[in-house]
């Protein structure tokens, strides 16, 4: 009995989005990353071919975090203390891109210098965010923004409330910008409005529609990218930017991640289970649109490494 | 495919004889589109119109239900691609497999394990929901083996009818899964199963023989048919459930069933549990994993229930008084509502934080914070009054009250309803509570 198999045609896709700059291209970037590109639904090879992989960020911080699980600590070791070794490391591990999170301690000089250390230590694309407070957030991310133009970096984050300064720098010094909304279609779409309206072409933007982790409202980012990704496909412009999420913020914030002492015997092993926590927000989320999953161990991002080249297998 | 109140209307005897209780033919069909009448409250349709209609209310995936006295493992019933377009309505059972030739003690010490297992999330126990037994050896006494140390129902995974029949009759009374029938041996395992009142698992490695073999062991008598599109590796699996999904939506009956998987063929344990997490959301009725390790089952148990979560009706926490990090009477009050999601982040945020903390969880209808505080569902009068019907008094000494900054419109408010207290505002985002409990309190 022959089945036709059902194909959806899509009139939109996704922009396609390069991360970094090579010496030829005005950076220092060993390579560069390229996303996006897809017009049908995540891994849908049978529908139409797709050419950019999505990629793994693993993120470090600017200076050791005193609150990460103890598992992280343990993993990465001394290199916590130097942006530079960790980078090194995190590239070492298999990641695609680096994020560099920086910190409320840092000042612009000190911000400046762990961005150069890490570009110094490792030819990755690089992402770097400010520590989420708007007025140091546009401190730090306008002062790595003029030391570094022309690399391409990805600046983070954009939010409705603080955009304009990160877009500015960013246009000026040859930049990416990330914005980020709170798990909702419409406000992403009007983020992204926003900010192609100060005239920041798409090309150079990445949504971060949020997620919460397994366990934390996962369904919630789960949906919103899938019906992100489905609006993008049926041709609405301003959804049509690739997606970076976050699970490994969001899984290691979670007690299940974060503690061992006092939690129940049917959770098994800490560690086993931390990494199932990771991997298993990020399959999820690669698997409803993300273009990029931003992890924190390494042992993750060999798992979600392998997934990725499963399936991208045609 | 359901079909619209037009459609049945032309199948409908368009007389208007009010005998069913309305006015009209029309009203009555807009009524059956709706579901909310039965087609036999009209005594003079055709036989052939109740065939067609009943042929279209029929789900476009079968529900199948494997039973063993009182538990049950049900897929199917799925009517949408996407879960926001409705819900995922029957979250795939989790079988562990166990294999014949790895003798009884073996088999019975893993599945008691797997069988007592059971996990509490968000007030809810979850455990796994079967075994599945590789009848590699002498079945009868494996599947006996099982029995022993567990009631759950039972995938028995074979290829050659003799060998599943003595382990079957083990089975009497039951409503068993045999896997699978595939194109040599077909005729002979739907015999089986009708024998044995079993599901029946139909594997093919392509969609069209899928199709033309499930329309043959229905005419053979087994209707309860569960689908092995076969494959290896994420992509192909992750192509075959959607098409099969999207097929079955489309109304092509013979591939309606519900879909089996097996990430028990990963090599490894790290695989196995990437690959059922993708079974759980792209459509999988029967989820069969070889590792029970409590650190993989229990992601796995809650992704599950994320995914299956019905996304039209926020989850929501029981309002009432939380007690976080052993809470003493000067700890502060911490001031949140019940949307699940809200919730979640608070108290993982001050649990995180190690400091302890009375959470008071408000009823506000499920709502976030900031969404309940414009629907009027959350305000200073609400908090309030929720202070003393939780009895907060009784528990509390050092009467200090943490608003969320989101609402910190509401303070002066509350420092009138609540004259006693000293009412704070803290973070607007959940992820700043540790740095305000250390700092601020």
């Amino acid at each position: 009995m022959p089945i036709e198999i059902p194909k959806d045609k899509w009139p939109g896709s996704i922009k396609t989005v390069t991360i970094g700059a090579t010496a030829a291209e005005g950076g220092t970037r060993a390579k560069t990353i390229t996303i996006g590109g897809q017009n049908t639904m995540p891994f849908m090879h049978f529908e139409n071919p797709i050419s950019n992989t999505p990629v793994i960020a693993l993120e470090i911080k600017s200076r050791k975090p005193e609150d990460w699980s103890a598992l992280l600590a343990e993993v990465w070791g001394d290199a916590m203390d130097d942006p530079a070794r960790w980078a090194k490391m995190a590239e070492d591990s298999g990641a695609d891109l680096i994020v560099l999170a920086l910190t409320l301690e840092d000042e612009p000089a000190d911000a400046v210098a762990a961005t150069k250390a890490v570009l110094e230590a490792s030819g990755l694309p690089l992402i770097v965010w400010g520590p989420g407070q708007s007025d140091i957030d546009n401190e730090l991310l306008v002062a790595v923004a003029e030391a570094t133009k022309g690399e391409r970096l990805v600046l983070g984050l954009c939010e409705d409330s603080n955009y304009r300064t990160i877009v500015a720098t960013a246009m000026a010094n040859d930049h990416l910008v990330i914005a980020r909304t709170p798990m909702d279609v419409n406000l992403a779409k009007q983020l992204n409005i926003l900010i192609t309206d100060m005239g920041l072409p798409a090309e150079r933007i990445l949504m971060d529609p949020t997620t919460g982790a397994l366990g934390y409202g996962i369904e919630y980012g789960y949906s919103v990218m899938e019906r992100l990704r489905l609006a993008a496909l049926q041709g609405d412009g301003m959804t049509q930017l690739p997606m970076i999420v976050t699970p490994g913020f969001e899984t290691w914030k979670t007690k299940e991640a974060k503690v061992n002492e006092g939690v129940p015997a049917e959770w098994g092993d800490w560690l086993s289970r931390s990494i199932h926590w990771e991997t298993l927000t990020a399959v999820s989320l690669l698997e409803s649109g993300a273009d990029i999953v931003v992890l924190r161990h390494p042992e993750s991002v060999s798992r979600i490494k392998d997934a990725i080249s499963e399936l991208m297998m045609v | 495919m359901a079909l619209s109140g037009i459609q049945i209307y032309k199948l409908l005897p368009q007389t208007n004889c009010k005998e069913c209780g309305f006015p009209t033919c029309l009203a009555f069909a807009m009524k059956l589109a709706a579901k909310q009448v039965e087609l036999a409250a009209c005594p003079y349709v055709s036989d052939e119109s109740q065939a067609q209609l009943a042929e279209s209310s029929a789900p476009p995936i079968r529900l199948v239900t494997l039973k063993s006295g009182e538990h049950e493992a049900k897929a199917g019933n799925e009517v949408v691609l996407f879960r926001h377009e409705k819900t995922f309505y029957n979250k795939p059972g989790l079988f562990i497999r166990v294999k014949a030739s790895d003798g009884a003690e073996a088999i019975s010490k893993k599945v008691t394990e797997a069988d007592a297992y059971k996990v509490n999330y968000v007030g809810m126990d979850f455990t796994v929901d079967g075994f599945a037994v590789v009848a590699d050896g002498d079945a009868a006494s494996a599947v006996k083996a099982v029995r022993s140390a567990s009631k759950r129902p039972i995938i028995l995974i074979g290829e050659d009818a003799s060998v599943l029949d003595p382990a079957l009759a083990v089975l009497e009374g039951e409503t068993a899964l045999i896997a699978a029938a595939a194109e040599s041996n077909w005729e002979t395992m739907a015999d089986l199963a009708v024998r044995h009142k079993a599901a029946l698992v139909v594997k093919a490695d392509n969609l069209d023989t899928l199709a033309e073999m499930t329309v043959k062991i229905k005419e053979k008598g087994v209707e309860n048919l569960v689908l092995d599109p076969g494959g290896a590796g994420m992509s192909k699996t992750l192509a075959n459930s959607v098409q099969l999904r999207r097929l079955a939506l489309k109304n092509v009956r013979e591939l309606g069933y519900p879909v089996i998987s097996y990430p028990c063929k990963a090599d490894k344990p790290a695989q196995e549990a990437i690959l059922a997490a993708q079974a759980i959301a792209k459509y999988s009725g029967f989820i069969v994993l070889e590792t029970f390790d409590p650190a993989m089952i229990y992601p796995l148990l809650v992704l599950r229930e994320n995914i299956y979560t019905d996304p039209q009706k926020p989850i929501q926490v029981q309002p009432g008084i939380y007690e976080i990090n052993s809470p003493q009477p000067d700890s502060p009050v911490l001031v949140t509502t019940n949307f699940s999601i809200t919730y979640f982040s608070v108290a993982n945020e001050v649990e995180g934080s190690g400091k302890p903390a009375w959470l008071l969880v408000t009823d506000a209808d499920g709502m976030s914070v900031l969404t309940a505080w414009a629907a009027g569902k959350f305000d200073a009068e609400r908090i309030a009054k929720a202070t003393k019907e939780f009895n907060l008094t009784d528990k509390v000494s050092k009467l200090v009250i943490v608003l969320p900054g989101h609402v910190a419109v509401l303070s002066g408010e509350l420092e009138e309803e609540l004259p006693n207290w000293d009412v704070k505002v803290g973070p607007r985002e959940a992820v700043d509570i540790p740095a305000y409990l250390k700092q601020a309190i």
